[in-house]
């Protein structure tokens, strides 16, 4: 069954004064259309390495991401970034709506087919009355929501978040979280989330790629086979819940120690989680 | 990557200087307003085996340095007066913010006036215009005080004296230095300017003389004279800043020129 | 209420003192370069007349703006081009650095070789003059653009003209002002000088001929009219600029506030 974001033996090397280092071995893994997949590992994995390698922001060294079957070379039209530092990627110079509708411009989409994305992609993250801001007026978990807009409104096949609540508070955070699950259950895109914590990874995907330490490769794949319907409440104390990020945590530790990988790694094979 | 940007460097000098040769030598200006850069490095020679040159060079470097000297030294007394005396601040801004677009040059007639092609007459115009630089410098510095650190040292028991000289002057000596860099390149373009404009003795009036006797490779000589004397006192002012800030990590978005 | 009048007293207090401490120091002066303030004010409407504004000031005026449009045009331009490529940087790097630091006024005569004493030269000095501050400030503006916002730029397609115009320039904007700023008072210094040189009118050329003559309360008052000049142009450019880079300063404003 083709997948819709192909990952297929990437690897990247960076070369530079006299070193080489090797930030991602080889990674191989697929994603469905309509998944939210999530990927954690230790600090310094290279997981935002891998992610501008599949946006094609980077070039990989070796190994090849392909999108709907067409190899990615360069940032293509169907993919969306959302970065960490939502201060730095939001331009200061433009009102919240023009940020949003920018992107919109390069694809040559008509004035009014933009504003109706624009004002739709606002709407949904809550901010349908900010479009007169400027972004450095409202608090940093708004501007974060106004960078989702703006990849919303750019309608791409997937979504690409690269760590993009490490740098809000914890309440702001689970606020967030909830409305990433919430555009993606009533969407229906296809979201890569990248993250450094674990109980974030669980709690909001249906697959959690753990990763292993530099030179990367997929450590394990987990299906998260939590209820559809979560909540920051419920979800976070269930059983199943502890459980598996219990296991997560587990592999991660082993990854940071340089404990070898459990088994071969496939691109469609999903294992349950089945000790403890 | 240092080594490739040398190399580059070097390649645009190069360059520039082999435009300078082919230009007017193929007759795409005329020689005798654009001479062959070789011809320009022969007068350069002679210059540099000229008495009267060296002279003269001394003199402008004095003009400069003493001018330099003097609005460093009242720039930084009047911006730390204004500074710490209360409520002098909000009194003199609007005074600053008139008097410091004046061009100096409007000057130019005054100092003719009354201290002819003297000395005085280039250090009244260096003196006035390097001065609003050092002021206005030291008066963002201070303004950049940290109020906790001042609070700080009060608690400790630290006086007036003790305050402005351990947390008053590190705070403010960035900008300060900022400031006397600037002066020093706005001084010089006074120096000369005055000598050019005025006759006062200098490299400008030398540049004078040799317009005035239509002497071309001399005139270029004596710019490229001047271009190099600038730019040994802009990369030795912030040599001079790296140094004596390399306790210093931040850095105060000051303008590139 | 009370502390607008506080602050209109702060603003008129010091130069009003000055003023009058003028006018009483130079009252019964004798000296003939130290004229009685009196004098000077009375002869003010006397020596500016409308006709000597149009002859002399608007000329005047119009060289500086030419000049100044030149080399704003001439060093955002080349700017651009320079920052944006490491390596022409590099190669410009050296020549650059030598050029701009030469005092903009020796290059007087070498102008007047080529263009001669009319207008054309004034222009080209002005705007040989002021083109380095825009040019190098173009240069580190463009340079420092922030890696995440270009990275956001190129994620969604925002390339070439669009890059240039949406994202390069707008984030080069505050640093380009700060060049422009500075640009303005050498292009202020330069009008003058290059009318003290060789003109046959300008506000330069009218203050040494009063010099010359030793019409002193004249010369006193072209001082005055230079100040002014100095004054409201700077006025000027400062509301330009909020009006431009009014995000900048709310953007440095709210970041002062919660860092």
């Amino acid at each position: 069954m083709g997948a819709l974001l192909d990952v297929s033996g990437l690897n990247k090397v960076y070369e530079g004064s006299g070193r080489r280092v090797e930030a991602v071995r080889d990674l191989t893994f697929g994603i469905e259309a309509g998944e939210l997949v999530c990927l954690v590992g230790p600090s310094g994995c290279g997981k935002t390495t891998l992610l501008k390698c599949v946006g094609g922001l980077l070039a990989p060294t070796a190994g090849q991401v392909t999108l709907a079957g067409r190899p990615v070379s360069g940032p293509p039209p169907g993919m969306a970034f959302v970065f960490q530092e939502y201060g730095r990627s939001l331009f200061p110079w433009m009102r919240v709506g023009d940020n949003v509708e920018l992107p919109l411009k390069q694809k040559g989409l008509s004035k009014d087919r933009r504003h109706e994305l624009v004002a739709d992609a606002l709407r949904s993250v809550g901010l349908a009355d900010a479009s007169g801001a400027y972004p450095w007026q409202l608090s940093g978990g708004m501007q974060q929501r106004v960078a989702i807009a703006r990849a919303l409104a750019y309608e791409p096949e997937v979504l690409l978040m690269d760590e993009p609540f490490a740098a809000v508070d914890a309440q702001t955070r689970a606020d967030l979280e909830d409305l990433v699950r919430g555009l993606w259950r009533e969407r229906g895109i296809t979201i890569l989330f990248v993250t450094h914590d674990i109980d974030e990874a669980v709690y909001l995907g249906q697959r959690v790629l753990v990763l292993s330490a530099s030179p990367t490769v997929v450590r394990e794949q987990l299906t998260i086979d939590l209820p559809d319907e979560r909540d920051q409440l419920h979800t976070r104390v269930a059983p199943r819940f502890a459980e598996l990020r219990t296991h997560v945590y587990e592999q991660i530790q082993a990854a940071k120690r340089g404990t070898p990988v459990p088994g071969p790694t496939d691109s469609v094979e999903d294992r349950a989680v089945d000790k403890k | 990557m240092r080594g490739t940007n040398a190399v580059l460097g070097a390649t645009g000098l190069a360059v520039f200087l082999a435009l300078g040769e082919a230009v007017p030598r193929l007759g795409l200006v005329k020689e005798a307003y654009f001479p062959p850069v070789a011809r320009i490095a022969g007068a350069l020679g002679d210059e540099l085996s000229d008495d009267t040159f060296w002279t003269a060079l001394g003199d402008t470097l004095t003009g400069w340095a003493l001018g330099l000297a003097v609005a460093v030294s009242a720039g930084i007394v009047v911006g730390v007066l204004v500074s710490v005396v209360p409520y002098l601040r909000e009194a003199t801004a609007s005074t600053i913010e008139f008097l410091r677009p004046i061009p100096s040059v409007a000057l130019i007639p005054l100092a003719v006036l009354l201290y002819g092609s003297e000395l005085r007459s280039v250090l009244l115009l260096v003196i006035y215009a390097s001065f609003w630089q050092v002021l206005v410098q030291v008066l963002y510095g201070i303004q950049d005080l940290d109020p906790v650190a001042d609070e700080t040292a009060r608690s400790y028991g630290l006086g007036s004296w003790a305050r402005i000289r351990y947390v008053l002057w590190p705070t403010a000596l960035p900008y300060v230095m900022t400031g006397v860099r600037l002066a020093a390149a706005v001084a010089l373009i006074l120096t000369v300017t005055a000598e050019l404009v005025i006759g006062a003795p200098g490299l400008g009036a030398r540049i004078a003389i040799a317009q005035n006797s239509q002497a071309v490779p001399e005139m270029y000589a004596l710019i490229v004279v001047t271009g190099l004397l600038g730019l040994v006192i802009n990369v030795g002012a912030r040599t001079v800043e790296r140094r004596a800030l390399a306790w210093h990590q931040s850095v105060r978005g000051e303008v590139a020129v | 209420m009370t502390r607008f009048l506080l602050r209109l007293v702060f603003l008129l207090a010091l130069p009003l003192v000055l003023l009058g401490l003028w006018w009483l120091a130079s009252d019964d002066s004798t000296n003939p370069f130290w004229p009685p303030l009196r004098t000077i004010l009375t002869t003010f409407p006397d020596v500016w007349t409308a006709e000597r504004l149009r002859a002399d000031v608007l000329p005047s005026i119009l060289r500086l703006s030419a000049g100044y449009a030149v080399a704003a045009v001439v060093g955002v331009a080349v700017g651009t081009v320079i920052g944006s490529y490491r390596r022409v940087r590099a190669l410009c790097e050296p020549v650059l650095e030598f050029l701009r630091a030469i005092p903009p006024p020796v290059l007087i005569p070498v102008i007047m070789l080529f263009a001669g004493i009319d207008d054309t030269m004034k222009i080209t000095v002005i705007a040989s003059g002021c083109v380095w501050p825009i040019l190098l400030n173009t240069v580190e503006g463009v340079r420092a653009v922030d890696p995440v916002m270009a990275e956001t730029a190129r994620s969604y397609g925002i390339t070439g003209a669009a890059r240039l115009r949406n994202v390069v320039l707008r984030s080069a904007s505050p640093q380009i002002f700060a060049g422009l700023r500075q640009a303005l008072s050498i292009a202020i210094i330069l009008m003058v000088i290059s009318e003290m040189f060789a003109a046959s009118n300008g506000l330069g050329f009218t203050i040494v001929q009063f010099q010359r003559g030793f019409a002193i309360p004249d010369m006193w008052t072209g001082i005055l009219v230079l100040g002014l000049l100095g004054f409201v142009l700077s006025v000027v450019f400062q509301l330009v600029e909020r009006r431009v880079l009014g995000w900048y300063h709310g953007l440095r404003a709210s970041a002062r506030r919660s860092p």
